[in-house]
């Protein structure tokens, strides 16, 4: 790949873009291969389970992990020998907060500011925006610690954004929180993405991937098994349906012969059994007419969960 | 910013971790974090300083009156609190830089995660190393002023002032061997075991009694001792007595300083950017 210097916003390119890349450590290879591109003013996802080498890829791209083969560009620079100048211009959002205890709201906000070299008064200004963006300005002379979740990691959003960085990352943005702190996160950064910041996202969430990624790659150990829009993903992966059967506890086995042939495709799982088809509710009905007699049904549209069950044969969270 | 340099294109591992050139304005950066921390507890730096003073009249009260008069650096008699003042800042001074680079470097480094959080921004290990260093020297150093008055108080000698260079001397190169030592602790109990090698470098380091009363034997051991060379140094300072072993005394330490800053680069490097 052609290297072309300083941030030269003339020649476009993509704004990640990674061919054969790969993470060992030790033996074991967290990243088997992956190519990848991001482009400007997309919001990207990573889509997989726990250990399925999501972190690692961050790790590389974020310039804190050196990637042990392939080739990897970001913002058109090379990780390896412009670490530092790649960093300044990117946002990072790690997986656990590492907010600073021993520092007020504010003062983490500057402080961190500061790591990037920006002057005193640009970050005593850009802290008290942050925090308007952040809902956190009746905290700002707090101390994080007793803050709630949700609000720590507004603000681990809001320091990542005091550099104004073109390109963000975000490792499980919302993992832990709870649905009322994960909807006002998902508006901040549909927020974002508006403003033209580009976004790259871990999860193992479904719906916060269908909520925040207009493009995504589901990974599982350490490849790349699919890539796509999240509709696009379904349409290609899963029927437009999904027929949900509980039965009583150890009645499940007998009952699958019974049923499966009735929809395109079936799962078992431990507590329930999957009927993929594009109509649940005739499929329903020939469930019943054949005498089934489940505890409980549901149906619902298919979502990337079905998707990745149908391509890993696993659910996304065990 | 974005001043980072992009002459080299290729950097070997050396480089990765030590890439002085690229880092620039960031140790800065991290001892105003220290600042901003301790901004608030300015209180509780007092201690570090009250240390040293109530030894320093303690000695002067108790053994001043039973002990008299010992042998000082040029063989001319001196006041035992003069003899024993130049030790005890060396020996504070190292208290100090250890103290402040153990358990609060640990802290950051293994659970509060801050370190992660700055390698996440354009600073490097060294920025981190450095940074954090030069916190413990500049707050040793303020120690070390604030004890250097009320030793001139006591002893009255002008000479005492050449002791602040000598403390920030002694902080650095016990900073930097402590940050270094800290990152490869793995659990809090585990600083006894600094207590454990700091505690002989306190008694031992000729700093309450003259080299000379070790026998030849066992002299090498003491002449080990990284702190033996701040006390014989900042002794001889404040005597008045210079000679040229200060510069052996002055190379060690600087040595030392190098050393700790180096390995404490590659260890953070090590830990953190796998």
């Amino acid at each position: 790949m052609a290297r072309d210097g300083e941030g030269d916003e003339r020649e476009p390119h993509p704004m990640v873009s990674g061919k054969a890349l790969v993470k060992r450590f030790g033996g074991i290879a967290a990243v088997a291969g992956i190519d990848v591109e991001v482009r400007r003013g997309e919001s990207f996802g990573f889509l997989g389970p726990n250990g399925a080498g999501k972190s690692s890829t961050m790790r590389m791209i974020a310039c804190v992990s050196p990637r042990s083969d392939g080739e990897l560009r970001v913002l058109g620079m090379d990780p390896e020998t412009d670490g530092p100048r790649i960093r300044a211009r990117i946002g990072v959002v790690p997986q656990l907060d590492n907010l600073d205890v021993e520092l007020t709201v504010r003062q983490n906000l500057q402080v961190y500011g500061r790591y990037f070299g920006l002057s005193r008064a640009h970050v005593r200004a850009k802290a008290v925006e942050l925090m308007a963006f952040a809902e956190l300005s009746d905290r700002a002379d707090d101390q994080v610690e007793p803050l709630s979740g949700g609000m720590k990691r507004r603000l681990t959003i809001a320091r990542s954004m005091v550099n104004d960085p073109e390109l963000l990352l975000l490792d499980e943005p919302t993992t832990g929180l709870d649905p009322q702190a994960r909807h006002l996160l998902w508006g901040r950064l549909y927020q974002l993405k508006q403003q033209g910041v580009t976004q790259i996202i871990t999860t193992h969430d479904m719906h916060e991937a269908e909520q925040l990624c207009d493009r995504l790659v589901v990974m599982d150990g350490g490849q790349i098994v699919a890539e796509g829009s999240p509709s696009n993903l379904i349409g290609r992966f899963s029927t437009r349906e999904v027929l949900e059967l509980r039965f009583a506890p150890g009645k499940q086995d007998g009952q699958i012969t019974r049923v499966a042939d009735l929809a395109d495709r079936h799962e078992v799982l431990p507590d329930r059994l999957l009927l993929y088809a594009d109509d649940g509710e005739a499929t329903l009905e020939a469930v019943h007419a054949r005498g089934v007699r489940p505890v409980s049904t549901l149906i619902r549209r298919s979502t990337l969960e079905d998707v990745f069950l149908r391509l890993t044969g696993r659910s996304l969270v065990e | 910013m974005r001043t980072m340099d992009t002459t080299q294109r290729a950097p070997g591992l050396v480089l990765r971790i030590l890439p002085f050139g690229r880092y620039t304005r960031g140790p800065g950066s991290v001892v105003e974090r220290s600042m901003r921390v301790h901004s608030r507890t300015w209180v509780i730096m007092v201690s570090g300083f009250a240390e040293p003073v109530v030894y320093l009249v303690a000695f002067q009260i108790g053994f001043g009156a039973l002990v008299g008069q010992v042998a000082g650096p040029g063989g001319q008699p001196v006041d035992y609190v003069a003899f024993v003042a130049p030790a005890l800042l060396a020996a504070s001074a190292m208290n100090g830089a250890i103290f402040e680079t153990t358990y609060p470097v640990f802290f950051k480094l293994r659970y509060a995660k801050v370190y992660d959080a700055m390698l996440a921004t354009p600073l490097g290990p060294v920025d981190i190393a450095l940074g954090e260093i030069s916190w413990a020297v500049i707050r040793g150093g303020a120690y070390s002023v604030a004890f250097v008055v009320v030793m001139m108080g006591l002893v009255g000698s002008p000479f005492a002032l050449l002791l602040v260079p000598a403390a920030l001397l002694v902080s650095f190169a016990f900073a930097s061997v402590g940050m270094a030592l800290s990152t490869f602790l793995r659990s809090p109990s585990q600083f006894d075991y600094i207590r454990l090698m700091v505690m002989p470098l306190f008694l031992f380091s000729a700093t309450f009694y003259p080299v000379s009363v070790y026998p030849d034997s066992v002299r090498w051991l003491v002449q080990v001792s990284p702190l033996y060379h701040g006390v014989e140094l900042m002794r001889g300072l404040a005597a008045g007595v210079l000679d040229p072993s200060m510069i052996g005394h002055i190379g060690v330490l600087a040595a030392l300083a190098a050393v700790g800053v180096a390995a404490t680069s590659r260890r953070i490097g090590a830990l953190l950017l796998g």
